[in-house]
């Protein structure tokens, strides 16, 4: 549509995100994405099982990298997402408004509110092996201490309303302990998670810790759930309850750890620090003590 | 593994205080934890009935019957080396013990004693017990044992030496007193209580061993901790492996604190189960002691008749 | 003349096995609704132990039902201080009658004594002793200001340590405040039934433990039950998984502690007796029936001349036999079926051209035996270097630097424990960062506390049993 000025605006091409590129389905397949009356707002990336092939193989890739960082290096990174989405937040705006058919004044405090997760989950990177970890006193000559690590590679269907607040409050807790993820956006309102996708690609943190489809969860969800080199996946966004169960199933043929839907999820509320300990494996090392 | 001999194999390491630091850092090292877990767990066998007859009878062979006090006189002597003879005089199958372990100017009084009775005569030398006297004195204090009778020379390390890192002196002392002594059989007391870790056990049993020795003894009863069983553990591990290197079997004195028939059966265990079954004889293994053998005989009693026993029917000397 | 070790039985009169057993429901022994009694054997001796009871659906069912009850009515709305009083005086029941289970523990699973008396009977005293504690302090765990019961757990345990597994069931879901149905594997039944007894004279509320005897189909029953809010298993990873499947869509909570591939890596460096050790203490403890086994042996290469010269001169002093002789180091084989699947892959490893060697000691003629046993040669390709055996037998593999150890060491779908050795202080902690397994024992193996959590990466399962941790499992 031709700006006020009359000069015609340049348009964004939504492509997926995947190792921390921009490459389109390789099905070369696209799905139009509407706005809440119905009106053409972009054409969105419809990704096939191959591409969550490939955002596996990415996100695998990241994986020891990204968990080797140390906690304060990652969240400053968190931080640094923040302070990009910032700087961003009118864009976000905006496109919650398009999306959801809000008016701007009630979408920011959405978008405020995923400034904020961001934050919050910034600051869990370095205290959750203290809150979650501890020494356990063993009836021996033995040191002895319980810490929390990453589980490996998560896959996150996001949730399908709340485009932005709740794909963050999905995918912050999952990555902040050190996790890489493979997330299906929201399959109605997909363009907030590629426009997040632009601000994680500029916030120093690395290509593939964070990768993200767009399409039918439907289509590809069962491929990420059967996935044998996923480790986890939380399924907030699959609101079909068959759907969640055969997911659930598919999930166990490796014993993945799984979130299961919420019937209502609040994104609003104190998230607490489930979705963290959710995805951290406990390692406990003995050592002997003596001279 | 291959044999070397162990003159080859001292002679490559032992040239030089740095090749010889060298060589026992460079030995593997020893948990602490692992070590007395493995001890505590041998000391759960449950040696019974046709066993247990044995393991009291081989325990009185390898007792070297010992008295190491201020107080002894020849009359107490006398008494000991009756009791090594003939440790129950009312039981004619009951074996006399491996030795009697006496302080050196009270050799004379033993070897008369023992004469002809197979008993071995051993005598503690080099300024026991802390070895803190000249070398000079050392050798002249070993020689004196040995010319008034003496055929086991138990002697002490210079632990002072050897925590200071001067393994060369230490090794040097042991040649020593080994020369001095001859023919006589060298025990040398690495008194495991002052070298305090397990690493220094297994280093100083090296040093004992590449330096001469034919046993390695535990302690000299004077210092806690006397013998434990994760340090013998330690020791029996190093003979062992000696052996695997060098061809060359070393033997193993325990010694100190031990006081009961059911400890000194542990100690058979851990010998059988760590160097094995060699080293289950009078002329590899010993335990120094002086009560331990009454209880030895009690336990020993108690197997032939079938009912406990008491101390009044066991002399004491 | 050899010293000999006369043979040294514990008394095996100290325990009174029935001839047959029902099924513990609502505090009391009952007979089975819909069930077929199935028999208990000593696998030392292939003799029937006792007949027992199978729990057919409706025996589950009352089973479930009597739990909720008691749930409801009297375990969950009492004060965390008087179930710490319960959890305490099992406690002290357990280690006053500890001889008479670790006998009927190695009669009925094969274990020796030495184990069952030393390690498993310790060890479930110290379970319930340190759970008992827990249950009025929950709010103090860190898992959130209200903590809150489940509800019933089912919970199925499997035949290694059947007493050790029951108390790490049934000792934090009780203190939790939730009730339990639990079912122990069909093989050893006679511990857990023991152990109803006990919840007998300690005057626990009927319905807060139940005790539902039976094979995979009771098992199956119990963790589909509607009514269950809970899941706790331990087991192979394929019951596992199919566990896993059935209660997706549903809203029990599940734990899973499934198997192991646990590699033991030995760098040259080591303080090699004790490393000798515990490679025998990691493959050879409980005949090698130990999810967390140390089955893989990973040798630098620069130290394995010497490494398997003293393991070999070890593993021969090891003592086969009799469960019940206070002198033996290996016991029983639990069933024929297990020492079949030992038999098989064992044949497999040298059919793939691994080279077997096998320790020289005497086997009994009756009963289910399996001599230790180590395959050199193996690569990681090697099907004994990758399926759990749960047997006495150790695949031994190379490696040259601390990289490639922890590369083989993590190349498997498991991820429940690991060994490293080595003296030194710096390589441990790195190679502890990046072994993938829930338990890392460094310079020492197989080592259990009550208060230290336990439980595996990827498909050793999820969840923790066992300290603070081991609470979350039980807690809403």
């Amino acid at each position: 549509m031709p700006d006020a000025g009359g000069r015609l605006a340049v348009r964004k091409t939504y492509k997926l995100y995947v190792g921390g590129a921009f490459p389109r389905s390789e099905s070369g397949r696209s799905y139009e994405v509407t706005d809440a009356k119905g009106r053409f707002l972009a054409n969105a990336a419809l990704a096939s099982r191959k591409d969550v092939r490939d955002a596996v193989v990415a996100a695998r890739k990241a994986f020891p990298g990204w968990a080797g960082r140390t906690a304060y290096n990652r969240g400053q990174i968190l931080y640094r997402i923040a302070e990009m989405l910032e700087g961003r937040r009118d864009q976000f705006v905006s496109e919650i408004s398009a999306a959801e058919g809000l008016s701007a004044r009630k979408a920011e405090p959405y978008v405020d509110a995923a400034i904020d997760r961001w934050v919050w989950y910034a600051g869990w990177a370095d205290k959750i092996a203290q809150v979650h970890g501890n020494a356990n006193p063993v009836a021996g000559p033995f040191f002895n201490l319980s810490s929390p690590e990453p589980t490996g590679v998560v896959g996150i269907v996001a949730p399908q309303k709340g485009p932005l607040l709740g794909l963050v409050s999905v995918l912050a807790p999952a990555i902040v302990t050190g996790n890489t993820a493979v997330v299906l956006a929201s399959e109605q309102h997909p363009l907030p998670a590629i426009t997040l996708a632009e601000v994680l690609a500029t916030s120093d943190l690395p290509g593939g810790v964070v990768n993200v489809l767009t399409g039918r969860p439907a289509e590809t969800a069962p491929w990420l759930a059967s996935h044998m080199d996923v480790n986890a996946i939380d399924l907030a966004g699959v609101d079909n309850p068959a759907l969640a169960a055969d997911l659930e199933r598919a999930a166990a043929e490796n014993l993945k750890r799984v979130i299961r839907p919420a019937p209502t999820p609040d994104w609003r509320a104190d998230p607490g620090a489930g979705r963290l300990t959710a995805f951290l494996e406990t390692k406990t090392v003995w050592h002997p003590k003596g001279a | 593994m291959t044999a070397t001999a162990p003159d080859t194999l001292a002679d490559g390491i032992a040239g030089s205080e740095a090749s010889l630091r060298k060589f026992l850092h460079g030995l593997p090292g020893v948990d602490q934890v692992g070590a007395d877990q493995r001890a505590a767990m041998l000391a759960t066998r449950s040696i019974k009935t046709t066993a247990k007859e044995w393991a009291l009878d081989l325990a009185i062979r390898m007792v070297d019957l010992t008295t190491l006090e201020g107080q002894d006189t020849p009359g107490k002597i006398r008494a000991l080396a009756a009791k090594a003879k003939r440790p129950d005089p009312d039981d004619p199958t009951c074996p006399s013990v491996a030795a009697l372990c006496v302080y050196p100017h009270l050799v004379p009084v033993a070897a008369a004693e023992l004469k002809g009775s197979g008993v071995h005569l051993a005598s503690v030398a080099t300024g026991f017990p802390s070895g803190q006297v000249p070398l000079d004195v050392k050798i002249a204090d070993t020689k004196a044992a040995v010319t008034a009778g003496a055929d086991e020379i138990d002697m002490v390390i210079d632990r002072g030496a050897f925590l200071s890192g001067r393994y060369l002196e230490v090794q040097e002392q042991i040649q020593a007193v080994k020369q001095a002594a001859g023919a006589a059989h060298l025990k040398v007391i690495l008194e495991t209580g002052e070298l305090a870790t397990y690493d220094n056990v297994r280093r100083a049993s090296w040093l004992a061993m590449l330096a001469g020795a034919d046993v390695i003894k535990t302690s000299t009863g004077k210092v806690q901790p006397a013998a434990t069983l994760p340090v013998t553990l330690i020791m029996l591990e190093a003979v062992r492996d000696f052996r695997d290197q060098t061809g060359r079997q070393i033997g193993v004195k325990t010694a100190g604190g031990i006081r009961a028939a059911k400890d000194a059966i542990r100690y058979l265990v851990l010998a059988k189960e760590t160097a094995g079954e060699d080293w289950l004889d009078p002329d590899w293994f010993r335990f120094g002691a002086s009560t331990l053998l009454n209880d030895l005989l009690m336990q020993r009693a108690k197997m032939r008749t079938g009912r406990y026993s008491g101390p009044d029917y066991f002399t004491l000397d | 003349m050899a010293f000999e070790y006369a043979p040294a039985p514990e008394s095996a009169s100290i325990v009174d096995i029935r001839a047959s057993y029902g099924l513990f429901i609502n505090g009391e022994f009952v007979d089975s609704a819909d069930g077929s009694p199935f028999k208990t054997v000593n696998p030392a001796s292939e003799q029937v132990l006792a007949e027992i009871a199978e729990a057919g659906p409706t025996d589950v069912d009352r089973a479930v039902a009597a739990a909720r009850a008691a749930y409801q009515k009297t375990w969950g709305p009492m004060p965390g201080a008087e179930r710490a009083k319960y959890l305490y005086r099992i406690a002290r029941i357990i280690q006053e009658r500890s001889r008479e289970l670790a006998v009927l523990e190695s009669i009925d699973n094969g274990k020796p004594i030495r184990e069952s008396r030393d390690v498993d009977l310790p060890l479930v005293a110290a379970h319930f002793f340190y759970y008992a504690g827990w249950a009025d302090k929950l709010e103090y765990a860190g898992l959130g200001p209200q903590p809150r019961p489940l509800g019933v757990a089912a919970q199925v345990i499997p035949w290694n340590f059947p007493l050790l597994m029951l108390a790490w069931k049934i000792a934090p879901a009780l203190a939790c405040g939730n009730t339990v149905v639990l079912k122990p594997a069909e093989t050893t039944p006679l511990s857990a039934l023991a152990f109803a007894e006990i919840c007998q004279q300690a005057d626990l509320p009927p319905g807060v433990v139940n005790i539902v005897t039976g094979a995979g189909a009771t098992g199956q029953a119990l963790v589909e039950h509607q009514d269950v809010d809970k899941v706790a298993f331990t087991g192979s990873t394929d019951v596992g998984r199919a566990i896993a499947r059935s209660v997706a869509g549903s809203r029990k909570k599940v734990t899973l502690e499934l198997g192991g591939k646990a590699a033991n890596v030995v760098f040259d460096d080591a303080a090699l007796d004790q490393a000798v050790e515990g490679i025998v203490n990691g493959i050879f403890f409980n005949q090698g029936h130990v999810c967390c086994a140390g089955s893989r042996l990973l040798v630098q290469e620069s130290g394995y001349d010497e490494l398997l010269a003293k393991l070999k001169r070890r593993m021969s002093l090891l003592r086969v036999g009799d469960p019940l002789d206070k002198n033996t180091d290996i016991g029983a084989i639990n069933s024929s079926a297990q020492l079949e699947r030992i038999r098989t892959l064992s044949q497999i490893g040298e059919s793939e051209g691994a080279a077997r060697w096998t320790a020289p000691c005497p086997l009994p003629e009756r009963g289910y035996w399996f001599a230790p046993t180590l395959f050199t040669g193996v690569s990681q390709a090697h099907r004994i270097a990758r399926e759990e055996i749960f047997g006495p037998v150790l695949s031994v593999l190379t490696f040259r630097t601390p990289a490639e150890a922890v590369e083989k060491a993590n190349n498997t779908p498991y991820g429940l424990s690991a060994g490293v050795w080595t003296e030194k202080g710096s390589r441990i902690l790195w190679m502890a960062d990046r072994l993938r397994a829930g338990v890392i024992w460094a310079n020492t193996f197989n080592k259990f506390d009550p208060t230290s959590p336990f439980g595996g990466y990827k498909e050793s399962g999820y969840g923790r049993e066992g300290g603070r941790h081991g609470l979350e499992a039980y807690l809403a």
